[in-house]
């Protein structure tokens, strides 16, 4: 199971959290900042595994985090979860992210919250890995997408014709985009399922 | 009206959006807070809007906010309000909100249980898909109840997308309302084959999460999970099903048998190192659930630890550090594959990265032997002079004493090496085990007879030179933990102050006034152990001093020191004494302070211990020397008695004797009705007496009555009682070979100190000596060996050392032995350890459910062909009337009979060998001798994977 899901900049400002088990905001802010303390001041070049903090749970809870660019995505697991599995989870979550927003960035996560969200609703479900296959995310996400365009009320004719296009741009995207993320070591390539 | 209405909504357009907020957050950093609480203000008149739109926007803000800190349940209503909007955004927004704020205590969730329900229900897919990730992260029992049934009929979806969904949403349901588990269970295991692969996955993960808190319940899905294993090749699915695995061959040894091959192709043929490392979890899994019988064992063994070596010599920190918690498993069982690879986990202790340090140290107490701890240990403080932070320090003394004394210091040759090296660590600052130390080194004084005189050498010095040790933190504020090890210091010196070389300045050392500021316990045990040493010294002085009358002897005497006053200190104060004697009169000087002290304890030794000094300078000044020198040679005696260690659990195995019910009251408890004076009495009786029974506890010696026949007789019954007792250790029992070192001469003679120069402590010993000696030794005894083999075998070593170790080992001397006997009651075992079930507040406690026991009415479902496979009762059935019945394996298709003088199944249709083997197989199972229904089943079990 996955406890809780944490992405948080440098300076250790949330940019997201999701937490499957319920804590008070204040927990939950601790939690943050407790995690970003731990995670901050590891180098680059150590492993991505951590054992849990005090807050989040017992011995049977690992942090697993990745660090790209100026965010940290953490994940804090128990012992069921296979430790380059989730790895891998937080690659292709940030893949995806990659494809949603075309060329993420930091802002990207700070202006739209809501949608890193839905996205992340496609990935895991209370906790548990629901879908791992990019392409399968990608189509659930684009096709609730395509009904908030469709609801987007009286200038529907004209977004629609908009949305089209956009997505026109997106299958495209998704064809000629090359994903090029930071960070992504070698040994974790290999792990591509 | 209208117009105002109107109105209202156009200027609504030009609300903040999230968008806005998040750019007025950044626009105002440095008042936050205020900026915040305007937006609430504004976003609260939003929500009292009537346009869907607004208070959508509204709420996307709160969840913006809750993210940042801010409890956005006040706004539950609107919340709801928002979910139930029939527009798929707003609903989504609101379905958002409500998983990230509502949790399952609040009341507000039953309003949500209809709307939800229609929700689930909902001909768009994406409307029941966000109301079921949100209903993932809130549902409450009522909820899980109520909708349980919803969640069941999307099971039987179209859509795959539900019904993933759906599967994932059961686990959530049955955490909550755990009596859903049966009914839904078979509709669960059908998901498990799945046309689509995703929902496959979810049923794998919902029932790996299940039976990895009740795994014997699941035992009866092993084939399927085993058909799964062979045919998938969704790398997600096949971590999860090995490691389901890994937890259920503990529970059936012939489970792991099957498995061992498909998981070596795996291991030989992924490219996927996340599956590799979970192959080589369960594989390690497997073979220590099967201690015997595996003719490929060894060959597993070594694949394991060759891939794991592969992992851990990889530039990946991430595989490291995986490779070296894999070995750590290992190593419990195959230490000898392990530590093939020590030059590679010596290596990763001087890693840059501390997690991986971590692991590697975690390894070593498996790579220690008598010939290399010396080193090791050495290399550990070294990394803990370099370390930076506490904790990894704290966790490299720990190692240290862990890799020591495992198995009765097993490695240990030389037990001054040990005592020079904790009095070392007790030296290195901001450790915070410090009790940790102390109790080894008592327990090594204790257990180690021969090592006493060198440790209370030690132990003295720490105790003249605290200053000198533990720096001037000893004054400000709280002190280090380490001051703890004076805690040991005191015992040892008081216990064993025969060995002292000099008591006299021991006692006033122990006596220093700046020691009140030292913690209570350990001003206590210093005060208790001046007696002991103070009883100690008196016999021989009090030897040609005059003699006369009477013994006053109260003064060893607890509690009732007390009460009395102290009136006379000050006269006694000036009564003269020899200067090499000890001055009473001063130690009573010092005492003072501690009589005043707050703490009872301290207080109460205080005057025990000044009362007897009392007593002792009266009966000096009357010139009444027979009696003094009784008085004192019986408070000897009161403390000669040796001490013998006891086991850590021992107290709780002392059987209760018969006829005490240890639950009922000895007084009858007081009635409700009783005035309240009565009960302030009670409380200061039980103060009182809790009091006393912590002195009697703490000092771990019973102090002698007062009257001279009765000490007299009591020790004539103890004497008696020790030579009857088999299992009384004597102390004339010295082991023979105590030492090879003299130490005494190596360690150079205590010379006087001058206190305001703290930094070096002449005497004491460096443990880095010991390492030198022991590899001068062992080059010399290299050259010995070549002529005289033989001689050192007569070392004893045998009672701590297996046979073959013995044959590694034999240059390395032992120095010292360690006193194995322990102090147990009758029946008690060390090895017993306190029921470890699953903790009372996890919710899978109430999901222990034994799902092959049929349901009182079973649904149509349980008729279906995977259910039928665990179902006892089915096998039964088709005994009674032989019928050929087609069972389970949908590939092959092949018939199975049962047949029923032997309870057990064999295959008609399949290959004459297999049957063969069948039969074997069979046999060995009689030999087991299980009942023959569960043998039955698990053949059925067993076939099915053939």
């Amino acid at each position: 199971m996955i406890k809780a899901i944490l992405v948080f900049n440098n300076h250790g400002k949330p940019r997201l959290s999701k937490f499957y088990t319920y804590l008070t905001e204040e927990m939950q802010q601790q939690i943050i900042k407790e995690t970003f303390h731990l995670v901050s001041k590891r180098d680059d070049n150590v492993c991505n595994f951590l054992e849990g903090g005090s807050l989040i749970g017992g011995a049977d809870y690992k942090l697993i985090y990745r660090h790209y660019a100026t965010l940290y995505f953490v994940f804090c697991v128990d012992s069921s979860e296979s430790e380059l599995g989730i790895l891998d989870l937080i690659q292709v979550f940030v893949e995806t992210l990659d494809k949603c927003f075309e060329n993420v960035c930091e802002l990207d996560l700070i202006f739209h919250v809501d949608k890193v969200h839905y996205i992340l609703n496609e990935l895991v479900m209370g906790g548990m890995v629901l879908e791992t296959n990019m392409t399968e995310i990608f189509t659930r996400i684009d096709e609730q997408n395509k009904l908030e365009r469709q609801e987007a009320g009286l200038a529907a004719a004209p977004a629609r014709a908009v949305s089209a296009v956009k997505n026109m741009n997106m299958n495209l995207s998704q064809q000629i985009k090359d994903i090029k993320l930071p960070d992504l070591p070698q040994a974790i390539k290999d792990l591509k399922f | 009206m209208a117009l105002k209405k109107v109105k209202g909504n156009l200027e609504r357009i030009f609300d903040k959006n999230l968008t806005d907020l998040v750019r007025g957050l950044r626009n105002n950093k440095d008042n936050e807070s205020k900026y915040i609480a305007q937006c609430i203000e504004e976003i609260k008149v939003e929500l009292r809007q009537d346009n869907a739109a607004v208070k959508a926007n509204a709420v996307t803000k709160l969840a913006y906010l809750q993210m940042v800190g801010y409890d956005i349940t006040w706004a539950g209503f609107n919340v709801i309000e928002v979910m139930s909007s029939p527009k798929f955004t707003h609903k989504r927004i609101g379905y958002l909100a409500a998983s990230q704020s509502f949790h399952a205590d609040l009341e507000m969730l039953m309003l949500t249980t209809n709307m939800i329900r229609k929700d689930l229900s909902s001909q768009n897919q994406y409307e029941a898909g966000v109301a079921l990730s949100a209903l993932s992260c809130f549902v409450s029992p009522d909820l899980a109840r109520d909708l349980s049934n919803d969640i069941m009929t999307l099971l039987s979806s179209t859509k795959p997308y539900l019904r993933k969904k759906g599967v994932l949403m059961l686990y959530k349901i049955f955490l909550k309302y755990p009596d859903a588990l049966r009914p839904a269970f078979p509709r669960l295991k059908e998901k498990l084959e799945d046309p689509d692969p995703g929902v496959q996955s979810a049923a794998v993960n919902v029932i790996c999460e299940l039976a990895r808190k009740n795994p014997k319940n699941y035992l009866g899905l092993a084939p399927v999970f085993f058909k799964l294993m062979t045919t998938s090749t969704n790398n997600w699915m096949l971590i999860k099903i090995i490691k389901l695995f890994g937890a259920l061959t503990p529970l059936e040894p012939r489970l792991g048998k099957k498995l061992i091959e498909p998981l070596t192709n795996l291991i030989h043929s992924t490219s996927a190192m996340s599956l590799l490392y979970e192959c080589i979890n369960t594989v390690i899994a497997v073979l220590i659930s099967i201690s015997t019988g595996m003719p490929n064992h060894n060959a597993s063994i070594e694949l394991c630890v060759q891939k794991l070596r592969i992992l851990i010599e990889d530039s990946d920190q991430n595989l490291k550090y995986l490779g070296l918690l894999a070995m750590s498993k290992i190593l419990t069982t195959h230490p000898k594959s392990v530590q093939a690879h020590k030059d590679l986990i010596m290596r990763c202790l001087d890693d840059k990265d501390e997690s991986i340090r971590l692991r590697a140290l975690d390894l070593l107490y498996g790579m220690v032997g008598k010939k290399n701890l010396m080193e090791i240990v050495k290399k550990l403080m070294v990394h803990m002079e370099k370390a930076e932070g506490t904790t990894y320090r704290d966790e490299l003394l720990l190692k240290i004493i862990q890799i020591c004394s495992q198995n009765n210091y097993q490695h240990i040759t030389n037990f001054e090496w040990y005592i020079s090296v904790l009095v070392e660590l007790s030296r290195v600052e901001g450790l915070s085990h410090g009790s940790m130390v102390a109790s080894q080194m008592l327990d090594v004084a204790v257990r180690v007879h021969a090592i006493r005189p060198f440790a209370v050498e030690q132990m003295s010095l720490l105790l003249e030179n605290p200053y000198a040790i533990f720096g001037m933190a000893l004054g400000s504020g709280r002190p280090p933990s380490m001051i703890q090890v004076l805690y040991a210091a005191a015992w040892i010196c008081g216990e064993y102050c025969t060995f002292l070389s000099n008591p006299k300045k021991t006692l006033l050392g122990m006596l220093d006034s700046r020691m009140v500021q030292l913690p209570h316990n350990i001003q206590s045990v210093y005060l208790q152990n001046c007696l002991k040493i103070l009883a100690h010294l008196l016999p021989s002085q009090s030897k040609g001093s005059p003699v006369t009358a009477n013994l006053l002897t109260n003064g060893t005497e607890d509690g009732e020191s007390d009460d009395q006053p102290d009136q006379n200190v000050d006269e006694q104060e000036h009564s003269a004494v020899e200067p090499d004697k000890v001055n009473l009169a001063e130690i009573q000087d010092f005492l003072k302070p501690f009589i005043s002290s707050e703490e009872l304890e301290v207080q109460e030794r205080a005057g025990c211990l000044n009362n007897f000094i009392k007593c002792y300078v009266k009966l000096e000044s009357k010139g009444q020397i027979d009696d003094i020198s009784e008085l004192s040679e019986e408070l000897a005696n009161a403390f000669s008695s040796e001490l013998n260690p006891v086991a850590v659990k021992a107290q709780k195995k002392v059987p209760v004797p018969e006829g005490l019910d240890l639950d009922a009251w000895i007084n009858d408890p007081p009635s409700d009705s009783e005035e309240e004076t009565t009960e302030t009495t009670d409380v200061f009786v039980k103060t009182h007496t809790a009091a006393d029974f912590g002195s009697t506890l703490t000092e771990k010696k019973k102090v002698p009555e007062p009257t001279e026949e009765e000490l007299g007789k009591m020790r004539e019954a103890r004497k008696q009682e020790q030579d009857l007792n088999p299992h009384y250790l004597k102390s004339s029992s010295k082991p023979t070979n105590s030492k090879l070192v003299n130490w005494s001469d190596d360690v150079p003679p205590i010379e006087k100190l001058d206190l305001n120069v703290p930094l070096q402590i002449p005497a004491l010993a460096s443990s880095d000596k010991y390492l030198q000696e022991s590899k001068q030794k062992s080059s010399k005894t290299k050259k010995e060996k070549s002529s005289s083999g033989k001689k050192k075998k007569k070392k004893k070593t045998k009672t701590k050392d297996s046979e073959e170790e013995e044959d590694v080992e034999i240059e390395t001397e032992t120095v010292h032995v360690v006193n194995t006997v322990i102090e147990m009651p009758e029946g008690a075992t060390l090895s017993d350890t306190e029921e470890s079930a699953l903790a009372f507040d996890d919710p899978h406690r109430a999901l222990d459910i034994d799902l092959d026991i049929p349901l009182d009415t079973p649904p149509e479902i349980t008729k279906t062909k995977a259910s039928r496979k665990s179902d006892p009762n089915y096998i039964k059935k088709s005994k009674e009337k032989p019928a050929e019945v087609e069972v389970t394996n949908s590939e092959t298709h092949e018939t199975v009979e049962v047949e029923a003088s032997v309870n057990s199944i064999k295959k008609t249709k399949s290959s004459d060998s297999k049957h063969k083997s069948h039969k074997k197989h069979k046999k060995k199972e009689k030999k087991e001798k299980k009942s023959k229904k569960t043998d039955a089943n698990d053949d059925n079990l067993l076939i099915e994977m053939e």
